[in-house]
């Protein structure tokens, strides 16, 4: 990390920040965060960033841009750009008030290969950001942390059992997502997975509602995908299933809803009723055999 | 057990979507309104809890007159009162504000579990739970698929990224944010629907409980500047008409252009 146009680098060290709890994690970056004095924080929009940040930013009085998805300078000012109503409405956010400001910026929002390697410029040539970086200094910070401060016990960490499907094999991948509306319809997608030789995923909603094992999950939190086809039917494309799958070769959409963010990232999409159009396909499948 | 659940309700996810003549919060007319999906799990988390170890189920829900039915639907599936604080403006609240007024409203409570969803399907901030918690002055949890009661305390499962999960003990009382999907949820039974009408509901004036309205409010450390439907960079080819017509064309795209069948 540190050879990347960073002007400083904190190392933060502690025992008691080895495991992950939140009580460590807010004591110590509110320490850090008194030391450094910074105008505004970053952080990645993970699942564990997610259980501390909001109680760091309230601990300060501040609410966290939690899920950034793009941003912009107006007038000196940031300008956050945040998904609401599941993708479906977009909102823009300014910070108020004294610094320091929060957000947390959604994984697929920004890309990690767009920062150059040590010493690459950023700006072009001749401009003041040409100018190599050298390397950053490492600085250690030891934060004040007591035992006693820490009120959850973390145990070990596991996995629910291995898992056997390895969606990442498949050349060919149907998924499918919420406008299936119930188990008893998932047979209709296995018989289009069937005439495609692929593979059977599902976005989050499905396996949660267990009509297909976890293990089938494509997403921020299932698997990742880049398969020579990806098919998403009734999947309406929140960010968090467009990381997993979004690497695919030829992407195809089915849905409905001629808004649903899917469409952003198809190649060839059909807007219509999936209840109509499945067995169509399926139809049109068999008979170009 | 004394278990708070905190529910909020939520433009059902089919909505069509209209931003308001404000520009600040979209177009209410029209929309229908559920329990958002993860609190409606958080409830069912409290209500297995109660079955498991005796105690009470109290929910906690702010919003306007319209949440009443969400309301009454959480005492329809089993929750034995209610807290509602009124408060008519939800495009206004970010997370913080909405945290500030649940936990004045618990101020009279005690509880020894208080569950919330782990994010809202209206703002998406995945935020209230855990700054309820740090208010509070309560440990928490979040994303957590499983509670379980144990002696001083409970151990909760929490989900991690990349299909890996972690136990997490803690005293009570403490905050656990649930994660949609765990567990099967509950209908609500027509004996509990008509034993509904005659639970407690305690409603409060969000600008009663001193962190709202003009006056008592703190500033927001985040403002929203507009509301606006994303502009869709659509680069698909659409295949339209009867579906037997566009599942042809498609399969014939994917067969000689795309040559991935």
């Amino acid at each position: 990390m540190a050879p990347r146009h960073l002007e400083k680098v904190y190392a933060v060290e502690h025992a008691l920040l080895e495991d992950y709890t939140p009580d460590a994690y807010t004591i110590a970056l509110r320490q850090l965060l008194e030391l450094a004095k910074p105008s505004i924080v970053l952080f990645p929009h993970t699942y564990q960033v997610l259980d501390f940040l909001p109680k760091l930013a309230a601990s300060l009085g501040k609410v966290a841009v939690s899920g950034a998805i793009s941003h912009r300078v107006d007038h000196g000012q940031l300008v956050l750009a945040r998904q609401l109503f599941q993708g479906k409405v977009n909102a823009d956010a300014r910070f108020a008030g004294d610094a320091p400001h929060f957000a947390s910026l959604q994984a697929g929002a920004y890309r990690a290969d767009q920062l150059g390697p040590e010493g690459t410029p950023p700006g072009p040539e001749g401009t003041p950001e040409s100018a190599p970086h050298p390397a950053a200094a490492v600085e250690k910070f030891a934060p004040r942390i007591s035992p006693g401060d820490i009120r959850t016990r973390p145990l070990e960490l596991f996995r629910e059992s291995r898992q056997s499907l390895d969606l990442g094999a498949a050349e060919i991948i149907v998924s499918v997502g919420r406008g299936i509306k119930e188990a008893a319809n998932i047979p209709l997608i296995e018989k289009l997975a069937e005439a495609l030789g692929a593979e059977l995923g599902a976005s989050r909603p499905i396996c949660d509602a267990g009509w297909l094992p976890m293990e089938r999950q494509v997403g921020s939190s299932g698997q990742t995908v880049a398969p020579k086809m990806y098919m998403a039917i009734g999947i309406s494309g929140a960010i968090q299933h467009l990381v997993g799958m979004k690497a695919s070769r030829t992407v195809v959409a089915i849905n409905k809803d001629p808004d649903a963010p899917i469409f952003e990232v198809a190649d060839y999409g059909i807007v219509g009723d999936l209840f109509e159009v499945v067995p169509a396909l399926v139809e049109a499948l068999q008979r170009s055999k | 057990m004394k278990i708070v659940v905190a529910i909020k309700q939520v433009p059902a996810r089919d909505s069509l979507w209209r931003i308001a003549s404000s520009g600040k919060w979209i177009e209410e007319a029209d929309l229908s309104y559920e329990i958002n999906e993860a609190d409606a799990y958080a409830l069912e988390a409290g209500l297995q809890l109660k079955e498991a170890h005796g105690g009470e189920v109290v929910a906690l829900c702010a919003g306007p007159a319209r949440v009443t039915q969400t309301i009454r639907e959480a005492l329809a599936k089993g929750a034995d009162r209610a807290i509602h604080v009124e408060e008519d403006d939800p495009g206004a609240l970010d997370p913080l504000a909405t945290a500030r007024l649940l936990a004045a409203a618990l101020h009279s409570e005690a509880p020894d579990l208080v569950l919330t969803g782990l994010q809202s399907d209206d703002l998406g901030y995945g935020q209230t739970g855990a700054i309820l918690a740090e208010l509070l002055g309560l440990p928490h949890a979040t994303i957590v698929m499983q509670v379980e009661k144990q002696d001083g305390g409970i151990r909760v499962k929490r989900e991690l990224e990349d299909g890996w999960f972690q136990h997490v003990e803690m005293p009570l009382p403490a905050l656990i944010a649930i994660q949609s999907g765990i567990g099967k949820l509950r209908y609500a039974t027509l004996m509990g629907i008509k034993k509904a009408k005659t639970k407690q509901v305690r409603r409060v004036m969000a600008a009663d409980l001193g962190v709202a309205g003009p006056e008592g409010a703190p500033a927001a450390s985040v403002t929203i500047e507009r509301l606006y439907l994303p502009e869709r960079t659509k680069r698909a080819q659409l295949f339209e008409g009867n579906p037997r017509e566009a599942a042809a064309q498609l399969v014939e795209k994917l067969r000689f252009e795309a040559r991935v069948i």
